[in-house]
């Protein structure tokens, strides 16, 4: 695919702190429209701050992020939630609201910001629950559902209202393999067949390889690395290699947790 | 150790301005929502207050709060009249049981009960339903989809204490002025028409109107108190327990603080 098109999202030099700790240093890259872009990295590396800041949830300490030449950490108002309803957001715990049905949770969105009327809504609805594979559970409860379900039901609301982007905070997070697999198929043909840009936070590498158009890999809130699957798989940087192949011996140092945690 | 001590309550007092601050933006955010939204011209947003979802939590507010109400009052209409006939007796003026009983009813306990009993039942469960849904992520879900979830949460359970507890404050007053009769007619054998009349005979309008509005101010504390604790609750289960903890606690001591200044606010200007 050719990644020199139109950049639909950019962050440039993210700066994050919390409480004088740094979660994120000098961050920037450019994201194209329509490719899976995956962030890679430990536990703790910022990756899931730096998903919520790109999304607009967090704003940044320094740094912008631009999406169709707005910084989208200093709009508000309005403006702000015309922006945010062109993204769609996938939750590590699906956060589907558990006090309404499945089809309730993906009609939400439509319901809320648009003027559309109750059978057109449920036509949408179905439509989007067809397409993330749970027809017939429109009227299950959230609690009713498996953790793989609750993730594809999330998705199905993610992309109810037609966004530009969605973001995945950890989509495969719990999930068996087969599950893991079909979240992961799921991705990449909503995001083809969508025409949409996909942007995802993980650190499932079976799921990189699958899904990644380009990745980039975070490493203590730096960048240590943007580029295709082949780049990181052939990468000269240790820290980059260990995490790939889970190794224990090398540059990032466990024990000190370990030892912490058991003593 | 003296530095330590003024470092100590500096960070309270800075902690009670942070809170005091916090609880302000929650107000003002949520009467916008109220009453400057739904006025606004609207492109996209369909309807800024969802009518089911306020009668929703007006019958869980409300009338599933009725048994309840019923219980405290009723009991406390009994135990007002027996005091009070005992004292009175003394004095040879044990019909004035029946006024004491209406009025302060009214004016006092009818409101505060019903307010305690209410932040206890539906600020804790307003607190838990928040936190619970702040810890699973569902908060900023609705953030994400530009939903705010001052208008989508708040704003129904606002406007529906707001009706309620007034409501729930009438009925609660009836009740007790119902144990009172009860105990006038039964016990003391007052003359059913007569402790009526010496019941209502003092009773002003006004003193309704000082419960009711009584009880407005104290549905604002509950709605506010709850949702604050909600919002603010961090980690997992252990958080939504202590938010609970939190809101009930302090919505108690919020509606009797406020009771006390607004009775003496009524007190001092000969209302």
């Amino acid at each position: 695919m050719d990644l020199s098109q139109d950049k639909v999202l950019s962050t440039q030099r993210i700066f994050k702190s919390y409480n004088n700790r740094q979660v994120l240093e000098d961050v920037s890259f450019d994201i194209s429209h329509g490719e899976i872009f995956v962030i890679m990295g430990g536990s703790g590396c910022g990756k899931s701050t730096l998903l919520r800041i790109m999304a607009g949830g967090v704003v940044p300490s320094h740094g912008e992020v631009i999406f169709s030449g707005k910084d989208i950490g200093r709009i508000a108002g309005e403006e702000k939630e015309r922006i945010r309803r062109k993204f769609g957001m996938s939750f590590q715990s699906a956060a589907l609201l558990d006090s309404l049905t499945v089809e309730e949770n993906v009609s939400l969105p439509l319901k809320e910001h648009t003027r559309l009327n109750k059978d057109v809504i449920h036509i949408i609805a179905m439509m989007k629950l067809k397409l993330v594979g749970l027809q017939g559970f429109e009227a299950y409860m959230p609690n009713e559902l498996s953790g793989g379900m609750k993730k594809r039901a999330g998705l199905a609301r993610a992309i109810a209202l037609d966004p530009e982007i969605v973001f995945y905070d950890e989509p495969t997070a719990g999930l068996d393999p087969v599950a893991c697999a079909v979240i992961d198929q799921l991705i990449l043909d909503l995001t083809k067949k969508l025409n949409i840009t996909s942007i995802v936070v993980t650190h499932n590498m079976e799921s990189v390889f699958r899904i990644a158009d380009r990745v980039a890999m975070l490493y203590q809130g730096k960048l240590l690395q943007v580029g295709t699957v082949e780049d990181i798989r052939n990468s000269p940087n240790p820290i980059v290699q260990q995490f790939i192949h889970g190794s224990i011996e090398g540059p990032i140092q466990m024990e000190d947790k370990l030892s912490e945690a058991i003593f | 150790m003296i530095l330590k001590f003024v470092e100590k309550i500096g960070v309270s007092f800075l902690g009670s301005c942070q809170v005091l601050r916090d609880g302000t933006m929650l107000l003002m955010e949520t009467l916008y929502w109220i009453f400057i939204a739904p006025f606004q011209p609207r492109i996209e947003r369909r309807k800024p207050i969802d009518v089911k979802a306020v009668t929703d939590q007006m019958v869980f507010m409300g009338y599933d709060s009725v048994i309840i109400v019923f219980f405290v009052t009723f009991f406390t209409g009994i135990v007002l009249a027996m005091q009070s006939a005992h004292q009175l007796s003394r004095m040879g003026g044990v019909i004035y049981v029946a006024s004491l009983v209406t009025i302060s009813l009214c004016r006092e306990l009818g409101p505060v009960l019903t307010a305690l009993v209410i932040a206890g039942r539906v600020g804790a469960a307003i607190t838990a339903e928040i936190a619970s849904m702040k810890v699973n992520e569902q908060i900023e879900a609705l953030d994400t989809m530009a939903i705010s979830p001052i208008r989508y949460l708040v704003v129904p359970k606002f406007i529906a204490l707001l009706f309620m507890l007034p409501l729930l404050s009438i009925v609660g007053d009836a009740f007790g002025i119902l144990g009172g009769y009860v105990v006038g007619v039964y016990n003391l054998h007052i003359n059913s028409g007569l402790y009526l009349q010496i019941a209502f005979k003092f009773l002003t309008l006004k003193d309704v109107y000082t419960g009711l509005s009584k009880a407005m101010i104290f549905a604002v504390i509950i709605t506010l108190v709850g949702v604050y604790q909600g919002l603010k609750t961090q980690g997992g289960a252990v958080g939504v327990g202590r938010s609970t903890t939190k809101s009930v606690v302090t919505s108690f001591i919020l509606v009797i603080l406020a009771d006390c200044l607004m009775t003496g606010i009524y007190f001092f200007t000969g209302n």
